[in-house]
This record gives structure tokens, sequence and C-alpha cells, in this order.
């Protein structure tokens, strides 16, 4: 053979490495949710890299006597509020809040993934995942892509943008059991509760989440969410905590219940 | 010939071993926003709730005297590893590389003054015969699954999981996952406990990365003479436990929530305190608030736990 045939493969493989190269460090965002060559985007469906389908049933072995029942008045342990906060939840009242229509107060984004409940989840459509919960009968819409926000007031779930965020590029190609999470941030929250007893968050709210799904060695999944509630107003600083579901083979037993500020 | 190179510059390159993932090396601050009682004051006696403990468990727990720490033989026993997310305190993770490859032999997570460092070994290292010694730490392995780290441990010894007596057995195993979004570090961990547990017990915490250096050394746990009774084994008998009940008090729980168990970790059980439950007026113990809530105190000197 000639030499240039040489030259002209290591040429070659020279450019498929850098290709290869390249494609393993394609940023994140850009792997799942940008097009292929030539054709139309996958939608944020199509693209889903983690299957969050289905109905989630939260195990509450954290937090139990502020989340499994209606803590007192003043126990605001473990938040890190500030003293507008504190005045704030020293004037929590529940019958008032009933009176006024504001028995939903608890059950805002910011505040409902720590309720005891079941969470059913769907897409609704090709860009938006759909989030039901029976505590307090609400629904949360995960929307991807280049939505807009219908303005208006503010509402107890506020709207949510969501983002895929696909493993990184070497992880990928190694075909790892995980290949993503899903970011979602929320604002325009009509001002709630953090916990049911009337602990704060303002309408400055702003809300991350991570959502991953994890296989435990019995075979179970696992949703582990990761939150930030971020609020100038209240907080002293982000307040961070995960929450953990389990997978559920059927609906049974959902069990929508309606808003309720006392218990 | 060129198909042949080209093959091999594809798959042979994809089959290289893959390297971690993500980087957790680094201080991870401990941010506790859940159960700041249970990390940093210590929880009620009698407190159970959230803990799927069996009768067995249950059993256990309630002749728990925390007298037992005084005793010299007790007091610089350690906590399994599941303390890193039960446990008040931040942590610095690094990683041990091999020098000719730069593979991750092992992830390296700092210990405390009550806590083993652990290692998780990542060169593929089979856990040890069934019969193999236990220790504080255990034996952990870890496996990249995407983006996540997956961890199991075993051959750990029998420790509490709530700083009241709420007990695991040295016949438990451990599933950890190590998630990272940034610079927050979500683990989960899940308990599996065949002697005292109906059901797993299942923790998730998230420490946020911190430019203040935690150091990978722990203080020395000193033993003192605390004045036991020599000869005394500090416990409660069967039906004894003055505590009992104790959380009905404070928070107006019904006993039998109080407890635990499997079903109480469900919402459903929710229904079935509906009508016991007793809302204080106000809240009278350990209520958090402004500066209290969440931020754990400096490390305290505590003597180790078993």
């Amino acid at each position: 053979m000639h030499l240039s045939y040489y030259v002209s493969t290591v040429r070659r493989a020279g450019f498929l490495l850098v290709t290869l190269a390249g494609l393993l460090s394609i940023p994140a965002q850009v792997y799942g949710q940008g097009g292929g060559r030539g054709g139309a985007p996958p939608s944020p469906k199509a693209a889903a890299p983690i299957d969050l389908t289905g109905y989630w049933v939260s195990i509450v072995t954290e937090d139990w006597k502020w989340r499994m029942v209606t803590p007192a008045k003043g126990d605001y342990a473990s938040v890190p509020i500030n003293m507008e906060a504190k005045i704030a939840a020293d004037a929590w009242d529940p019958a008032k809040d009933e009176a006024a229509g504001e028995q939903c107060r608890s059950y805002g984004a910011a505040g409902i993934m720590r309720l005891p409940g079941r969470l059913h989840i769907t897409w609704q459509d090709d860009n938006t995942l759909r989030m039901d919960l029976d505590a307090g009968t609400q629904t949360r819409l995960f929307h991807f892509g280049n939505w807009k926000a219908p303005g208006g007031e503010a509402t107890w779930q506020g709207d949510s943008v969501a983002q895929w965020e696909m493993q990184r590029g070497a992880a990928a190609a190694a075909g790892g059991g995980r290949s993503g999470d899903l970011k979602v941030t929320t604002s325009r929250l009509k001002a709630g509760y953090l916990r049911k007893n009337g602990v704060p968050y303002s309408e400055n709210t702003a809300l991350t989440e991570y959502y991953d799904v994890i296989r435990e060695r019995d075979g179970n999944l696992w949703l582990i969410l990761t939150t930030v509630v971020n609020d100038p107003r209240y907080l002293a600083q982000p307040f961070i905590t995960s929450t953990n579901f389990r997978k559920q083979a059927d609906a049974s037993p959902w069990d929508p219940t309606p808003c309720s500020a006392t218990w | 010939m060129r198909k042949a190179i080209l093959s091999f510059l594809i798959f042979g390159g994809l089959s290289v071993p893959v390297p971690a993932q993500v980087d957790l090396s680094g201080s991870w601050a401990a941010r506790n926003h859940e159960d700041a009682i249970d990390k940093a004051p210590g929880p009620q006696l009698v407190d159970y709730t959230g803990l799927p403990l069996n009768a067995a468990g249950r059993e256990k727990a309630l002749s728990y005297s925390g007298s037992v720490l005084s005793m010299p033989e007790r007091e610089c026993l350690f906590y399994p590893p599941y303390y890193l997310v039960m446990g008040p305190f931040g942590v610095k993770i690094w990683n041990e590389t091999d020098p000719l490859t730069g593979n991750t032999i092992a992830w390296k997570i700092s210990g405390w003054e009550d806590r083993s460092p652990n290692t998780i070994w990542m060169d593929g290292r089979p856990h040890p015969s069934k019969y193999a010694p236990h220790e504080k730490a255990g034996f952990a392995t870890g496996v990249w699954e995407g983006d996540v780290l997956a961890v199991y441990i075993t051959h750990i010894k029998a420790g509490v999981i709530r700083r009241n007596g709420a007990p695991s057995s040295d016949q438990a195993t451990i599933t950890e996952h190590f998630i990272r979004h940034g610079d927050l570090l979500t683990i989960s961990a899940l308990l599996d406990d065949p002697i005292y547990f109906d059901e797993p017990m299942y923790w998730t915490r998230t420490f946020q990365l911190d430019s203040a250096p935690i150091s990978p050394a722990a203080p020395p746990c000193i033993r003192d003479d605390e004045g036991p009774q020599e000869g005394v084994v500090p416990h409660y008998l069967p039906g004894k436990n003055p505590f009992v009940g104790e959380l009905t008090q404070i928070y107006g729980l019904p006993v039998e929530a109080t407890l635990g168990g499997g079903e109480t970790v469900y919402p459903e059980f929710r229904k079935k305190i509906k009508d016991k439950y007793v809302r204080p007026a106000s809240c009278l113990r350990n209520c958090g608030g402004p500066g209290r809530g969440a931020a754990p105190p400096p490390p305290p000197p505590t003597p180790a736990r078993n």
C-alpha cells in the first residue's frame, strides 16, 4: 500500500476521534433537547431520558411530626425562617383561612411535595408533563420548550418551566443505567405555607426542583426530589429538602381529598 | 483494513473504562432543614415516628436507656455508616486514584468523632464472605449508574437509627445513591434490616458544596469516667420505659404513632390517627425559629454512640 493511504487513514481516524470526543462532550441540554441532523428535534416527551409517569407514593420517614399531622402553632423547627416569617407564622389562624377560602395555602407548589400523598404523573401533551396530587386534589403542569406564561394572577402552583438534564457524555456513551433528570423552576406563586401550621412563603418565592429516578436493589423505583425554596422575604437562607416517593404498580389507593386548613 | 481500523477506533475506544462521571470531591456542608431536632439537640426518648420498626425493633428500642453511653466500653462506639444521612455534620469527600491510569480506586468520606471514615471501593472487588468480621464502617462498593454513584454496604455492626435507641442490626445492608446537581449533593440511603424493620428505612439528605474546608480528620473520642455503676447495664425492662407517652404530651400524637411501624410511613396512616390527634395550642419544645430553625451548631465534642 502507498504511504498516502496510511496518511489518509490516519487523518480520517483523527477526524473520527475528534468527532467522537466532540459527541461525548456535547453539553447536556443540547444532547437531550436539540434536533438530530436534518430533522425536527424530538419532543420533550420523546426525548425523555427518564420515565416519571405513573403513580408514586410518599414514604414519610423524615419530618414525620411536621408532615403527617398539622403541627402546633409556632413550631418552625428545621425551617430557616427570619423574624418576619415568625411573626406571620405566629399569627396563623386556620379558621380564618377556611373562612376566607384560603384553605389551600399549604398545598401550593413550595409546600405540597412534603405533604403525605400520592402523585400521578402523565404527559398532558408532547410538551407538558402533568402531575396530579391526591393531597388537596391539586395539579401541577411542567412546561417544556418555549412555553410562555399566560400572565394574570399568581396561583398556588405557579408557572413551572421544565427541562431535561441529560447525563454527561462519557456516561451516556457507556450506557449507564441512568440517563438524566428533570429540572423544574417555578415562579409566580401565590403566597402560601411551607408547613400546614402557617410557616409562610411569599409571592416572591422562586422554587427549583430536581427529579431523579433510581432503582434500588430490590427492583423498586424511587423518585428522589431535591427542592430549593428561595424566598427573600421570609427565609434567612434557601430552604433545602429532599423527598422520596416509591413507584406504585397501580392507582390504588389513590385518594383525592380536598384542601384542609386544619388537618 | 480501513474498516477494521475504524471499527477498532469506534468500538475499542468506547469500551475504555469510563472514569467517574461526576466529581463528588469537596467539602459538603450540612443543611439540616429536615429533622433538625434529631440531628442536633437530639430526639425525644420515645420518638420512633417515621421509623418502620417491627415488634422486635420496638421492644429493643424501648429497652434502651441513654445511660448506657456512660459505660466505658460504649463511650467511643461509632455509629454505622448511615450516620452520613442521619447525623448533623457535613462531610468531605475525595477520591483515591491509581497513579498510572488515573482511575478512581475508591471514594473516601470523612468521619467524625462518632462515625468512622468510609471507603467506597470502585475497583470491582467483591464483598467479603458473610462470615467475615463486621466493622463500624461496613464494607462498601460503588458503581456508576449514569451520573449517579450507587453504593452497596454490607458487614456493618449493630447501631441505632435514631439517637434514642431505635435499633438496626448487624444483618442490615445499606444502599446509597449519590446524586449531584451543581452545588447540591443529595444522598439517598435505604437501610434494609430483616431483624428490626417491617420494611426498609429510607432517608434522603441534601448537602451543599462549601468553600470552607471540612477536615478529613476526626477528633479522637477520649474515654472518661462518667460514673456508671460497675457491673450494671442501664436499661428498661419490658413495659417499664417511663418515657412512653412523653411525645403525646408534647405533640399531641397518639401513642401508637410515636412507636413507629411499617404502616405509619404511608399517607393513609393519617386516617387512622385523625380522630386521636390533638394539636397543641402552641409549640411546647424545640420550636426552632429565626437563627435556630435549621443551622446546626458547631460540631460538639459529643461522646460516641453505639
